[in-house]
């Protein structure tokens, strides 16, 4: 029972990581109809983000909460502009093009970062500072919640509520469902489509980078490539959920984290990267329109 | 207000208008009828900056040259399309598909008094307006695009086909409205192929056929020409 409750703790944990994660995929899947394969890269990178500014900033050397709150805060801005800048340069010069053209060019702009994250940030792992120093709030039997786990979970609630308010309730997020509606109708209405686009993958990316600092507190070793799988399960997170449904992003990142640690306790921890791809076979042949989509008959 | 002079347009190897000229004074109902395919919504769609002329003008207000324009700013000049097939937002309800409607006016007050114009014009809408508007009938759906246009306080409106598919009271309906949009002065550039409707109501008159400007006349003149009567009203 303890071991059970302990394994949910650590999954809930990284569900919402994988869930701010899926946002970013289900957000731009929205606008663009793109599986933006480098966003698994943008995580990292604000996570790389964090690492430098906190020795730059000094917080390194002198830990606190609102050191990682500026630390957590620019590292997103600068992703956002990061994901900006990808769709400025890579998929807006391809948006009248075949789809494959773009998604081809987003595992290209995936291949970009991770490797030249190698050659910029150097390729081996890098010890991301204690920002805040981890302690057991509360302890029941052999079960912990640490501050960094209970933070985590906070934290991405949060953003989730602030997505969720700008999207329903402002009028940039009107034109977000608007514009992932129709682009030509959402343009009629004197809405500029390429600046909305701009703001979801901002949003997104911004989303990205938060998980990315927040890894960094809990499993504190960072590397280039440690976008790649994490990318592939906030994936299928959001293929689970009802890819471009934002919802079923964050239930979909949620069962994925869970499933994930519960099978490492259980059975083995060499099938917990497998459960993604076994998740994502499972849905596909079942439910291919995830929990929450709603299956489109496509008229021909 | 708009003049269009020798207009082209191509899609590839088709060329969907060869040198269209027309012009809209302000205060006018004009319509273009003309069968399908003839050119009709290219053209709407070539003013509302959808579509990039190959070449020829738009000249709005006599003085701005408008044809290299984004949609978004042809809007922001007073200029609004209502789309064929009325392309309502269906994922969203009949109040924000009015919201979008004045996306680029700033004043609150104004935008009420807009919201509270366009329920008087279609009552039904008030009723409906917190359902997603894809649940509405088409006809419903035909009010919500062109309440949604005028949010935006359009100087001049372009009507693409709202008669389309729908049931002839509906359609009556419609007519009446746009004729009171008209008196309540906003211009108006009526695409139709209910040719009929169209020029009963419309000062003045083209018809295009294959890309080409055939006939110029009153709304009057051509409901009464040879012509249009053969080869559009039916007798």
């Amino acid at each position: 029972m303890d071991q059970l409750l302990q394994q949910l703790i650590n999954g809930l944990a990284w569900g919402a990581i994988y869930a701010l994660i899926a946002l970013g995929y289900t957000m731009v899947y929205g606008v663009l109809r793109l599986i933006n394969f480098a966003h698994g890269d943008v995580y990292m990178v604000g996570a790389m983000m964090a690492y430098y500014l906190a020795h730059w900033l000094g917080f390194a050397v002198a830990p606190s909460t609102i050191g990682f709150v500026i630390v957590l805060t620019s590292s997103m801005l600068i992703c956002g502009a990061l994901g900006a800048l990808i769709e400025l340069v890579a998929y807006r010069p391809l948006r009248n093009r075949p789809r494959m053209s773009m998604l081809i060019t987003a595992i290209g702009v995936s291949m970009l970062l991770e490797f030249g994250g190698q050659r910029v940030f150097g390729p081996d792992p890098k010890f991301f500072p204690q920002l805040i120093e981890s302690r057991s709030l509360f302890k029941a039997g052999a079960v912990v919640l640490t501050n960094i786990d209970l933070l985590v979970i906070c934290v991405s609630l949060f953003l989730m509520v602030v997505l969720r308010f700008i999207v329903l309730r402002t009028k940039i997020g009107l034109a977000v469902r608007a514009v992932s509606f129709s682009f030509e109708t959402s343009s009629l209405m004197g809405i500029n489509v390429n600046t909305v686009i701009s703001v979801t993958f901002v949003i997104g990316s911004a989303l990205a980078a938060a998980a990315g600092a927040m890894v960094g507190l809990r499993n504190p070793k960072i590397e280039p490539l440690m976008g790649v799988l994490p990318g592939v399960k906030a994936f299928v997170a959001a293929v689970l959920g009802g890819i471009g449904n934002f919802p079923g992003a964050v239930v979909g990142g949620l069962v994925m984290g869970v499933t994930e640690t519960l099978v490492a306790a259980y059975f083995s921890s060499t099938y917990r990267d497998a459960v993604a791809f076994v998740i994502l076979i499972v849905v596909l042949l079942v439910r291919p329109a995830g929990l929450f989509g709603k299956v489109t008959v496509e008229k021909v | 207000m708009l003049t269009i002079r020798n207009l082209h347009v191509r899609y590839g190897a088709v060329h969907a208008l060869q040198g269209v000229s027309l012009t809209v004074a302000a205060g006018e109902i004009v319509t273009l009828i003309g069968s399908n395919g003839a050119g009709k919504s290219t053209l709407l769609r070539a003013i509302s900056g959808l579509h990039r002329p190959s070449a020829g003008e738009i000249l709005w207000k006599g003085a701005a040259q408008i044809e290299t324009l984004a949609p978004h700013r042809i809007v922001a000049l007073g200029l609004c399309h209502v789309p064929e097939g009325r392309q309502v937002f269906a994922n969203l309800t009949v109040r924000e598909n009015l919201d979008l409607g004045a996306y680029q006016r700033k004043d609150k007050a104004e935008i009420r008094e807009g919201i509270e114009r366009a329920y008087t014009l279609f009552p039904i809408l008030k009723e409906r307006q917190q359902q997603l508007s894809g649940t509405l009938s088409g006809g419903e759906q035909q009010m919500l695009a062109i309440a949604r246009a005028l949010m935006a306080r359009p100087e001049l409106l372009l009507l693409d086909e709202p008669s389309l598919g729908l049931a002839p009271l509906v359609v009556q309906t419609i007519f009446k409205v746009i004729q009171e949009i008209n008196a309540q002065g906003t211009t108006i550039l009526l695409v139709e192929q209910n040719a009929h409707m169209a020029l009963r109501i419309a000062q003045r008159g083209y018809v295009l056929q294959t890309g080409k400007i055939v006939l110029e006349d009153s709304g009057k003149n051509l409901l009464n020409s040879p012509e249009v009567r053969a080869a559009y009203l039916g007798d």
